[in-house]
């Protein structure tokens, strides 16, 4: 987050923007988690809400991480970690995987984003210069996916805006977000552009809109992005 | 043509792998990679090859071994830059291998198209990146969609978990990932499993790959390349 004092003093932590993406999903949805502050999301979605999670290496019902020494070392998620299997998952290999998300059979990827602009370009999975980043399944989620929720901080550490007319790093697809969460907001890309919806206790719709290039619409009062009480 | 498809080692099944080859090569992220192929394959005088597979390498075993004799022209993937391919980064930026980076989904069913005699398809997948760049695109049904060729291989160099002696295979958990379509995508696959059976063993219903796209099968050992990083 930006070197900006008040806005430092009431951005979100990630297990908070993780929260409220959970909180968004609806229920029986079958989600695909990103790298990152992506993957946290699993663990703030109740049971009982049906939700599926996915990962494009081949596996629908993918459960918490085990026990230590109850890894096994052909179960494990995208992001390369160990996974469990809840009742009624299934496995398959990469053309199933992936055939389903270009198929448009996956309701929501959640994915980190670099920068998003204004109509939902998503840039997020290189920056420019020789050497860095993969594209993975990136450009397939986006593609594919009904819907794109993208989660990044609002500005790059030296205070540079991420929330943009048009992206300027590699683009991973065009006109793909629907929803982006970030530190300090929860705003809907919509057809006519950015809505902000909710804005992080203690900041107002002029502090988001300082930090963000595109103008933000808004319809009345946004609502409060709250953070957890300290443990 | 036998029915038997076991080979006696991994020596033995790679042995005649030319120069110039393109190798599928299955895994991703530690699960499902033939370990005791690539091992082989470093004690193998093969050079010049092309591999296709989803990372670049990872750590110092495996496929590094191959990048670091200088035995792998080009690398066909989907994540070249992880940080834990650092042997093909070097590489890479010293000019010594070439890179096509392919979207994951775009590399499973270009490689799917060769095995399904596919002459080629439109994917929406990647148009308006640079990894449309220099392709055709165009509009189907109000979506842009970019024109994506089939990928085949010389040979595939895949990982199982069992076998029965025909070459019928079974995957386990995650660990299926790019092998059952690299196995179909190449005249030569050779597989390695865990366990080799009976043919019967596998009941028919219960097999992944179909024998008729093994040519050889060896049994190799556990030796966990996957916890190098």
């Amino acid at each position: 987050m930006t070197s900006d004092p008040k806005l430092e003093s009431c951005a979100l932590k990630p297990a908070d923007i993780a929260r409220r993406v959970a909180a968004e999903l609806p229920g029986g949805a079958v989600v695909n988690l990103g790298i990152g502050i992506p993957t946290l999301v699993g663990n703030y979605v109740e049971a009982g809400r049906g939700v599926m999670f996915m990962a494009e290496n081949g596996i629908i019902g993918a459960g918490p991480r085990p026990e230590p020494g109850e890894e096994d070392k052909d179960y494990i998620n995208a992001s390369r970690e160990p996974i469990t299997t809840l009742p009624g998952a299934s496995v398959f290999g990469h053309a199933d995987a992936f055939a389903m998300i270009r198929g448009g059979h996956i309701d929501i990827a959640v994915m980190g984003a670099l920068q998003v602009s204004a109509r939902g370009d998503l840039a997020n999975w290189t920056v420019p210069g020789v050497g860095k980043g993969g594209i993975g399944g990136a450009m397939d989620l986006a593609a594919g996916a009904r819907e794109v929720y993208a989660i990044m901080a609002h500005t790059m550490k030296d205070g540079g805006l991420k929330l943009l007319e048009e992206c300027s790093y590699p683009l991973t697809a065009k006109r793909v977000v629907t929803k982006l969460f970030t530190d300090i907001a929860f705003i809907e890309i919509t057809p006519d552009g950015p809505v902000l919806r909710e804005v992080a206790e203690g900041l107002t719709t002029e502090d988001v809109q300082a930090v963000s290039e595109p103008r933000l619409i808004t319809n009345g009062p946004p609502g409060v992005l709250s953070r957890e009480e300290a443990p | 043509m036998t029915s038997d498809k076991v080979y006696p080692s991994s020596k033995a099944a790679i042995a005649d792998i030319p120069d110039g080859a393109t190798i599928l090569l299955g895994g991703f992220g530690g699960a499902g990679i033939p370990e005791n192929l690539l091992v082989a394959m470093a004690d193998h005088p093969a050079r010049e090859l092309t591999v296709v597979t989803n990372h670049a390498g990872f750590g110092e075993r495996g496929l590094a071994v191959l990048l670091r004799q200088g035995k792998v022209r080009k690398i066909i993937c989907s994540y070249a830059f992880h940080r834990s391919a650092f042997v093909f980064r070097e590489l890479y930026l010293e000019g010594k291998i070439e890179l096509e980076q392919l979207p994951q989904g775009t590399m499973a069913e270009r490689i799917r198209a060769a095995g399904a005699g596919i002459s080629a398809f439109y994917t929406p997948t990647g148009v308006g990146t640079q990894a449309a760049e220099g392709k055709e695109t165009r509009t189907i049904n109000g979506r842009d969609v970019v024109l994506e060729h089939p990928l085949p291989g010389d040979v595939a160099v895949i990982k199982a978990h069992r076998a029965d002696r025909m070459g019928n295979l079974t995957y386990r958990g995650t660990a299926a990932n790019f092998n059952p379509v690299m196995a179909t995508a190449a005249p030569l696959t050779i597989v390695e499993v865990e366990e080799i059976v009976a043919p019967g063993v596998i009941a028919p219903e219960s097999v992944h790959t179909p024998s008729i796209y093994v040519q050889r099968v060896v049994r190799g050992e556990d030796l966990d390349l996957r916890s190098e990083t």
